[in-house]
């Protein structure tokens, strides 16, 4: 599986390149089982850039970590699902210098909460590479609770704290790492357009 | 623009070349807060030519009772400073911008960096006592040639994260050892000479920083030089430049206003489109990008001057 083409959106919605080595300087990496294939894919491009790496995989594959392994990294840390992976993150940001560089690779959601977990660990955003892989499920803020619903596939869709139908925006907040929902009957309640199938 | 006319209360003498100016309202009444690393625009009225220069607050930004800056005299410069110094005393009026801040601190770093050449200490001052307040990690470096040039000196306070290199002393500031191993999320700001700031950068680009944690000011006063003449593009009115004036000085006082902000070629706001010129612009600001300079068809009026026979500007 390659990497995702988004359609052209509003500015806010974020979009990703493809990962691209600094050579040997020290990594974190973060990816799920789609994004382990784009670190793979970046130690063929230069085998050096997983000298000094701490990967982290989340919920990956069966076979995951042995792939990951094969990269020869300095270290992978593997965590069931993005909650446990928040604080194996925060940890190894602790402890890490300046010049070491944050990948990461696989699903929006994945993307969007760690990179705000890096922001607000004093990491500029732009020095954050990102990849897309595999799902398009989105991370998603109701503007109205605040509650975050995670693998939102369809628009509209039910919050799943507050339970009111939410419209799937473009508009993305870094500070959060969340796209944000709206509630799509305020002004007609109950007048709810079908739900489709997001697309990327 | 929102100007403020307040009371000299305070002058002192910090170091042969540095003065300290207090300004209060005249009734007593608080002044706008503002945010570390902000600077104020001051109007200095000599004859028929009003200078603005602007100069960093180094007073506690949450303190609203007052607003401090400290001058350096320049005495090769086109007359501001000199006459902060010798014009200006305890209660005169003096009118100044609010304050504005072109070089605020990223508060989401996990550590602060600030390095300061010579009068460069300036902005730092205030944004010490915010990050004192906000309990934020941080270390400050101040270089400066001698103890008896070092004005700041006599501003700082004496802690440990606080440090003074004096090249004079045989303790000239290492760059390398002061960015290497630093924490991730670390943020360095640089106020100084270029080739302090360009130093720096160069450190860190070495190191891998990301080039959005390397943060800068070095806006200065507008150079003196020689006299010129530009001319209105809409009006085809001559407007002359004298040795001792900036050109924007020179167009607000033939009544063309231009919008402006820091008076340093920092902000970018007085960015004037130039429909031709024969000759060479002399580009002093940190604004335009090298192409843009090469273009020459961009000027920052606050800072750049004009060498050749014609420059007709876009008013």
């Amino acid at each position: 599986m390659s990497m995702t083409e988004f359609s052209p959106s509003i500015e806010s919605r974020p979009t990703y390149a493809p990962l691209t080595s600094h050579g040997a300087a020290p990594a974190i990496m973060v990816a799920d089982a789609a994004g382990a294939a784009a670190l793979a894919d970046l130690a063929a491009s230069d085998s050096s850039v997983m000298d000094k790496a701490h990967v982290v995989l989340v919920a990956p594959t069966a076979e995951g970590p042995s792939q990951i392994q094969s990269l020869r990294p300095l270290a992978v840390h593997v965590t069931p699902d993005l909650d446990a992976a928040g604080p194996m993150l925060k940890q190894l940001l602790g402890t890490a210098r300046m010049g070491t560089q944050l990948f990461l690779a696989g699903s929006e959601g994945l993307m969007g909460h760690m990179s705000a977990l890096a922001t607000a660990e004093g990491l500029p955003l732009d020095a954050i590479q990102m990849e897309h892989r595999g799902t398009i499920a989105r991370r998603m803020q109701c503007v109205h609770c605040k509650g975050i619903t995670d693998n939102v596939t369809t628009d509209p869709f039910t919050c799943s704290h507050c339970g009111l139908t939410l419209f799937v925006r473009d508009h993305f907040s870094r500070r959060l790492g969340a796209f944000q929902g709206v509630c799509v009957d305020a002004e007609t309640p109950g007048v709810v357009p079908d739900s489709v199938e997001i697309r990327p | 623009m929102n100007k403020l006319t307040l009371e000299v209360t305070e002058t002192q003498q910090l170091s042969p070349l540095v003065k300290r100016f207090r300004f209060e309202h005249p009734d007593g009444s608080a002044l706008p807060l503002f945010s570390g690393g902000a600077h104020i625009t001051v109007e200095m009225p000599e004859g028929e030519l009003i200078r603005r220069n602007s100069y960093s607050l180094v007073s506690d930004p949450y303190d609203g009772s007052g607003y401090e800056i400290a001058v350096r005299r320049e005495d090769t410069g086109r007359g501001g400073s000199r006459y902060m110094h010798e014009k200006v005393s305890e209660g005169d009026l003096i009118t100044v911008s609010a304050p504005k801040n072109l070089f605020q601190l990223d508060l989401r770093a996990k550590k602060h960096i600030l390095i300061a050449g010579g009068i460069g200490i300036t902005p730092f001052l205030s944004q010490l006592r915010q990050l004192d307040l906000a309990q934020a990690p941080f270390e400050l470096h101040y270089a400066a040639r001698s103890r008896k040039e070092a004005a700041g000196l006599a501003m700082l306070p004496e802690a440990a994260h606080i440090h003074i290199h004096i090249s004079e002393e045989g303790k000239r500031m290492d760059l390398g050892e002061i960015l290497d191993g630093q924490p991730l999320g670390t943020h360095v700001y640089t106020c100084g000479p270029d080739g302090l700031i360009k130093a720096v950068a160069d450190q860190a680009a070495r190191l891998n920083w990301p080039t959005s944690s390397v943060h800068s000011e070095a806006f200065t006063a507008p150079p003196p030089g020689e006299p010129f003449e530009v001319t209105i593009a809409s009006t085809g009115q001559k407007v002359r430049v004298k040795a001792d004036q900036s050109l924007l000085e020179a167009l607000e006082a033939a009544g063309i206003e231009i919008d402006y902000s820091c008076r340093g070629g920092a902000c970018g706001r007085c960015e004037t489109s130039v429909t031709s010129c024969e000759g060479r612009i002399l580009h002093h600001d940190h604004w335009l990008s090298d192409d843009e300079r090469a273009e020459q068809t961009k000027i920052m009026p606050c800072m750049s001057r004009f060498k050749g026979t014609r420059l007709e500007l876009d008013l």
